[in-house]
Parts: C-alpha cells; sequence; structure tokens
C-alpha cells in the first residue's frame, strides 16, 4: 500500500527525472541488457547499443509512460490499458522481464539521485514499479 | 567453478576497497528490512542499533568471498550451512539483500557505478547468493 506521502515523493521524482528522461530510460535498459542477457532476445528488431538513437528514444518512452502514471497511481489501470493490450498482445514480453527493469530502473535512480535516494524513497519507489509492473501483465491472461 | 578476468577482478577488488564497511553494511540492510516491512518502521530501522552492527557483519561476510574468488563455492559451504540449518533464512532473501546492497553501492558511487562495472559487481552477487544456497536441502 502506497501512503499520500509516498505518492507524492514518487510523483515528485518522476517530475525531476522527465527532463532527463532520454538518459534515465536509455541507462535501465542498458543494465538491463549487461546484467540479463536474455532480455535483448526481445530488442533484435532494434540498435541497443550505448548511445544509440533507438535505446535513447526508447528509454524515453518508458521513462515517459512510468512518469505519466505517478501522476495519478490509483488510475493506473485506466492510464495503462492501451500499453496492456500492447505489450499481451503484440510484444509478448515475459513479465518476469518487467522485474529485471524495475530493479535496473532503481539502480539507475540510485546512481544519479545518491543520498536523495533515501531507503524511504527506495521502498515508495519499489513499491509503486512494482504495482506498475502488476498492472502492465494484467491482459496477459 | 568461475572464471574471473583480470579485469574484473581489478573492478571487484576496487569496489571493495573503497568501501566504507561501517556505512554501507547498515544501510543495506536497513533498505532490506525497510522495503520488506518486517521491523516497525523506516525511521525505527534506521535507529536500530542491532540492524547496523548486523549489516557491517553480512558485508564483512562478503570478504570471504573476495579472498577467495577462485573457489567461492566452497569457501562458503559453513556460512551456507549455518544460514540453512542454524538461522532459517529463506535463501530467497539473499537475492533480496544483493539488491539492496547493489542500490546503496550505485547511491555511493554515482555515475562510476556505469552498466560495465554494474554487471561485473552483479555476477560477483550471483555467484555468492548461489553459494550461500548450495549447501540447503
Amino acid at each position: 500500500m502506497l501512503s499520500p506521502r509516498e505518492k507524492e515523493l514518487i510523483a515528485e521524482i518522476w517530475q525531476r527525472m522527465t527532463p532527463v528522461a532520454e538518459d534515465i530510460g536509455a541507462e535501465a535498459l542498458l543494465r538491463m541488457f549487461a546484467t540479463q542477457p536474455g532480455s535483448k532476445t526481445y530488442f533484435s528488431h532494434l540498435d541497443i547499443s550505448p548511445s544509440s538513437a533507438h535505446l535513447r528514444s526508447h528509454g524515453k518512452k518508458i521513462v515517459l509512460a512510468i512518469a505519466e502514471g505517478a501522476k495519478d497511481i490509483s488510475q493506473l489501470a485506466i492510464t495503462l490499458g492501451p500499453l496492456q493490450t500492447l505489450h499481451a498482445y503484440q510484444l509478448r514480453i515475459d513479465p518476469t522481464n518487467f522485474k529485471f527493469f524495475s530493479h535496473c530502473m532503481l539502480v539507475t535512480l540510485a546512481a544519479h539521485m545518491r543520498n536523495d535516494f533515501t531507503p524511504v524513497a527506495h521502498a515508495a519507489m519499489d513499491k509503486y514499479l512494482s504495482a506498475f509492473a502488476a498492472v502492465l501483465a494484467e491482459k496477459f491472461r | 567453478m568461475v572464471k574471473w578476468t583480470d579485469e574484473e577482478r581489478k573492478v571487484i577488488n576496487s569496489i571493495f576497497s573503497n568501501l566504507d564497511y561501517n556505512d554501507v553494511g547498515p544501510k543495506a540492510l536497513r533498505r532490506h528490512f525497510g522495503s520488506f516491512g518486517d521491523l516497525t518502521t523506516a525511521a525505527a530501522i534506521m535507529k536500530n542499533a542491532k540492524v547496523a552492527a548486523h549489516g557491517i557483519k553480512v558485508l564483512h561476510g562478503l570478504d570471504r568471498a573476495l579472498k577467495n574468488m577462485d573457489n567461492i563455492k566452497d569457501a562458503y559451504t559453513e556460512l551456507s550451512i549455518l544460514h540453512s540449518e542454524k538461522l532459517h533464512v529463506d535463501p530467497d532473501n539473499f537475492k533480496l539483500l544483493a539488491d539492496c546492497l547493489t542500490i546503496v553501492i550505485a547511491a555511493k558511487m554515482g555515475e562510476s557505478f556505469t552498466p560495465a562495472t554494474h554487471t561485473i559487481w552483479q555476477k560477483f552477487l550471483n555467484v555468492v547468493v548461489s553459494a550461500l544456497g548450495k549447501q540447503y536441502h
């Protein structure tokens, strides 16, 4: 369960990350591809080498979707409707990969925010990203 | 047996030589228990001296892997038996704590915790976590 204070914190952090969405998104993806090579199999149609245009634009898309969801967490199922369909019927990404990506996103946030990524912020963000991933996986079955 | 390149050994040793155990150990444990809600509140955990002391102990446990990189599995036999038969720790927790430790180190090192460094660090932790779970029957 996310407390009102945690929801505020999450929204603040994503607002702060929106201007650097490309950097954050690309880095999180890169970390995932490096530590979980199996995740690369979903991107064989793109150039995912470091600093590639594909990597940055894709990273940006993901971060902006996460940031959008953070503006009203109680509405996640509605906000993510189209993305749920996309992931379940077209992309068919095994939802375990959502967990890998979430962890890499947390590491990226920690590396960027340093001491500002407090245990309270970490816990809140982990809860949010888990909820996001769960909603995203809803149409799989 | 796990194979390590010279570069990988250098990176792991470098992370440990710059590690303030008294700072990082408690922080990692606080995050682990904090996000698990095992102790009453995050604030309570952060002030908890016993959690702090334990964090330092756990981090020093990693020294054993550092000193025995070519045979981490055997070096951890004793600790694995301890965690399984005496402490009764669910091995899923090793991965959770490892993830929290990675985040603490990322926050410490900032951008020098590059994806490449992160990958080497992850490989190291994967081996330790696996070794710790080996004696569970």
